[in-house]
């Protein structure tokens, strides 16, 4: 179904390159495009934001391009210009990350613009107070959107007391007191090479990316000193919260614990929640909620799948009079898969859509270098882009059912609710 | 030393036109083998009739209702097996579908594309559900939203006369009464082979992607002549006005200044390039002069950017926006973007930045390239507006050629501030 028999398989494409000092990274050489893409992580992100400070590690992740190593902010901008290099750094809530896109030809300016930012930002004052109310508008900015408030409530409420609990933007009052300090002890703690994972594509060999390599990263510390976190279930789950805001529609998000990555039930529970509300056309809650009553523009369900409180997640926007009614659409479709799982036919259709679909994530040098890094965050090996399809087709009805039972139990979920829904 | 515009090499494209007036643009792309296949047509929300604001949207969203020969879902249920991706959206002058699939499943999606271009089947049991879907649409995207509110008026007073001026997704005392025999009717009048372009880019080759849409599309009869788009001719401006939201939800107030600009199908030859520069240096991440300016000098913005609307059939539009310092006053912001404007109309742009904004440009052309959807997207959005492939391929050069007196001379005819519409939004203090 992938034409796999007439090209290389993946995963033998894949390089395992390594740098004298031992810096390893993933690299998929190919010329088609004059053009060099690479992702880095780190562990960390805005979990190992200090406790009365989130917001520390986006802040960060900010700063890093706007100074660095000789340049100060203008010059280093005026220089990723001058060679149209893309650099950027941002912060989830396990990782930090980096990407890079550059010309092939610029390569050597583009990996030195690079290893500045990751080891020798200068965090000067005059760019710590331009970003820091940039970040307080991006938060004003989203004070008052519905989905954005949803989503905020749901995390402070289902992870209170959790590192995931606190805002990962930061709020205004957090924001105003984080320091040159902060942001130096962040580095300090989490840019390591003890958790780093780098891949490559594109329009370089192996040689050339092994030296690159010792340039870029030779100089990180050997290890990390991150704040162990614990492993946490959603709070507040079979209760429901509603947040006034004067708008004609509500904005639900929903949820309740998943999986972990490395659970051996992973692969079975993306198909069972693929069929609940993946997808854009097929669906249950799509053809339920969308398709049949008109209740909502989108709707979706996904599995979110944090490295300390994997959850299964969703939501919709739908009109006030009618939020009630689109609510127990979505918790009676999760109680059904609960009880019964996925029939024969919408199985067989989830199945071959997420086995078929898989080369789409590829299609770009920049998707490539991410969906490559993600293996290596989740110690997948090599080979699994060989091997994924084959564990989506090994999954049989048994198997979905029982994995639905475990992931969406008695169908309880914590469900916050903005806008002025009726009846609830 | 080689300019981007001369080292620049994308892949070769094929256009090929079918007997029946279908415009066929392959994008070979070998990597892997999977090929994006979209149809687009020559009509969107400009060309919704009066009084009917909302329709070529609607129609997107009905047109996976199913047809004569496949009832509802089939289409898509098929897609999903293959393990295809689709999807369809609207934009004031294109309407477009597409499937992302392995490549040999392209002909079965050429199959059904070309049955919905004329077998569509409506029954008020699938259209008033979906208009209820729309009306959720546009209270998501907009009535929940004080800046999108914002943009709705900016544009219709940018736009007093021609449909520019009005949503795409309509006005939602239109969307209601929106009905079978409307979407029909629009259907009936666009969707034919003349008004249709078939872009494949992707894992086959031109002789392929021919034969194949010779079996399928090349089955459906003309019509016998192209569609035409019949828009009213927007007015030159001769006021420069003003538009006010505050919202007790808007925490976070912001400026916006818009200009009617030609797009590259009206524009005087070189003006849309130099308009296309202009905003380069104006708004280039962590270089343009709105930041440098506003928010790394003067520190009365926290960001600042510019915007320009290039692909368009018609005259279309520009807009520079900033959002204050939390001490500072939109009133002095917006004073601080218009003097941005008037010095580099003044004084023009210096040879250093002129050159980045161009490499700029030019290295966004060879990025796209790594992209078979955003090339395909480029060619069907620049074709349906009425640029032609060759348009396209010498883009780098006509870049290359635009001069620092060009830019400087664009900005003094279209950024007139005598002709400027602001949008102010604003935190409601009274609510």
């Amino acid at each position: 179904m992938n034409d796999a028999s007439t090209k290389p398989s993946l995963a033998s494409r894949i390089q395992l390159v390594r740098s004298t000092s031992g810096i390893e990274a993933w690299l998929i050489e190919d010329y088609t495009v004059p053009v060099i893409a690479m992702e880095v992580a780190m562990l960390g992100g805005s979990s190992q934001d200090p406790g009365t400070k989130p917001g520390t590690a986006s802040f960060l992740a900010g700063m890093l391009d706007e100074g660095a190593g000789p340049y100060d902010s203008a010059a280093f901008h005026d220089r990723l210009d001058d060679y149209a290099i893309e650099l950027g750094f941002s912060a989830s809530r396990d990782q930090i990350s980096g990407q890079l896109r550059t010309l092939a030809r610029h390569r050597d300016e583009a990996f030195d613009m690079f290893r500045l930012a990751l080891t020798d930002a200068r965090l000067d004052a005059e760019p710590i107070e331009r970003v820091r109310a940039q970040l307080m508008a991006s938060v004003r900015n989203e004070a008052n959107d519905p989905d954005a408030m949803a989503n905020r409530e749901w995390f402070a409420t289902a992870f209170a007391g959790h590192p995931y609990g606190r805002p990962s933007k930061g709020t205004l009052e957090s924001l105003a007191l984080i320091t040159r300090e902060d942001l130096v002890a962040y580095r300090a703690k989490v840019f390591a090479r003890e958790t780093l994972k780098i891949s490559v594509v594109g329009a370089i060999d192996a040689a050339t990316l092994a030296l690159e390599l010792e340039r870029v990263f030779g100089t990180l510390p050997a290890s990390a000193s991150l704040t162990p976190i614990s492993l946490a279930k959603p709070l507040a789950v079979g209760t429901r919260k509603v947040i006034d805001l004067d708008i004609p529609q509500s904005s639900i998000r929903f949820g309740a614990a998943g999986l972990l990555q490395s659970d051996p039930d992973f692969v079975t529970a993306s198909v069972v929640s693929h069929i609940l509300g993946g997808g854009v056309f097929s669906s249950r809650l799509f053809r339920e909620v969308r398709e049949k009553r008109g209740l909502a523009y989108s709707v979706s369900a996904q599995l979110a799948s944090l490295d300390h409180g994997p959850l299964h997640m969703g939501g919709t926007s739908t009109k006030n009079e009618r939020a009630a009614e689109s609510l127990s659409i979505i918790e009676s479709e999760i109680t059904s898969l609960a009880q019964d799982g996925p029939n024969e036919e919408e199985l067989d259709i989830a199945k071959k859509y997420l086995i078929g679909s898989y080369p789409l994530r590829f299609d770009t040098s920049t998707k490539l270098a991410g969906q490559l890094t993600h293996m290596q965050v989740e110690h997948l090996g090599r080979d699994y882009m060989d091997r994924r399809n084959g564990l989506v087709a090994a999954v049989t009805r048994e198997d979905a059912a029982r994995v639905a039972k475990r992931l969406y139990g008695d169908g309880k979920l914590f469900v916050t609710v903005v806008g002025r829904p009726v009846g609830m | 030393m080689t300019t981007e515009a001369q080292s620049h090499t994308g892949p070769e494209i094929a256009h090929v036109t079918l007997k029946n007036g279908l415009d066929i643009v392959v994008i070979p792309d070998h990597r892997t083998p999977v090929v994006t296949h979209m149809v687009w047509y020559r009509n969107g929300s400009a060309d919704d009739p009066v009084g009917k604001s909302g329709i070529a949207h609607f129609l997107e969203h009905l047109m996976f209702k199913g047809t004569e020969k496949h009832p509802q879902g089939e289409f898509s249920d098929v897609v999903t097996a293959l393990g295809g991706q689709e999807n369809a959206f609207t934009s004031y002058d294109y309407t477009a579908y597409f499937q992302r699939v392995s490549r040999e499943h392209l002909k079965t999606m050429m199959e059904f594309e070309a049955d919905r271009m004329t077998g569509l089947v409506l029954s008020d049991d699938v259209v008033d559900p979906e208009r209820d879907v729309v009306i959720e649409e546009r209270r998501m995207r907009t009535d929940t939203d004080p800046s999108a509110q914002l943009g709705e008026s900016l544009a219709s007073t940018l736009f007093t006369h021609h449909p520019y001026g009005k949503p795409i997704i309509g006005f939602m005392h239109e969307i209601e009464g929106l009905n079978r025999e409307d979407a029909l009717a629009y259907y009936r009048r666009f969707y034919t082979p003349e008004n249709a372009i078939l872009i494949v880019a992707g894992d086959i080759t031109e002789a392929e992607v021919v034969d194949l849409a010779n079996a399928t599309y090349g089955q459906i009869p003309a019509r016998g002549e192209k569609p035409e788009r019949r828009r009213p001719h927007e007015p030159d401006a001769r006021t420069a006005r003003r538009v006010v939201l505050a919202d007790p939800k808007v925490e976070q107030p912001s400026v916006q200044l818009a200009w009617m600009v030609p797009s590259y199908t009206t524009a005087e030859k070189g003006e849309a390039e130099a308009l296309e520069v202009l905003v380069q240096i104006l708004s280039a991440h962590g270089t343009g002069r709105l930041h440098r300016k506003l928010v790394m000098e003067q520190k009365i913005a926290v960001a600042a950017g510019a915007w320009y609307q290039s692909t368009a059939v018609d005259s279309s539009r520009l807009m520079l926006y900033a959002l204050p310092h939390p001490e500072g006053t939109l009133e002095a912001l917006e004073k601080n973007v218009e003097q941005v404007v008037a010095d580099l109309v003044t004084q023009g742009v210096d040879a250093h930045e002129l050159r980045r904004a161009k490499t700029r440009l030019i290295a966004d052309t060879i990025y796209a390239q790594d992209s078979q959807s955003s090339l395909a997207r480029m060619y069907g959005s620049a074709l349906a507006t009425g640029s032609s492939i060759k348009d396209i391929t010498e883009w780098p050069d006509a870049i290359e050629a635009v001069t620092g007196e060009a830019v400087q001379a664009v900005a003094k005819k279209w950024l007139n501030p005598r002709h400027v519409v602001t949008g102010y939004l604003l935190h409601d203090e009274a609510a």
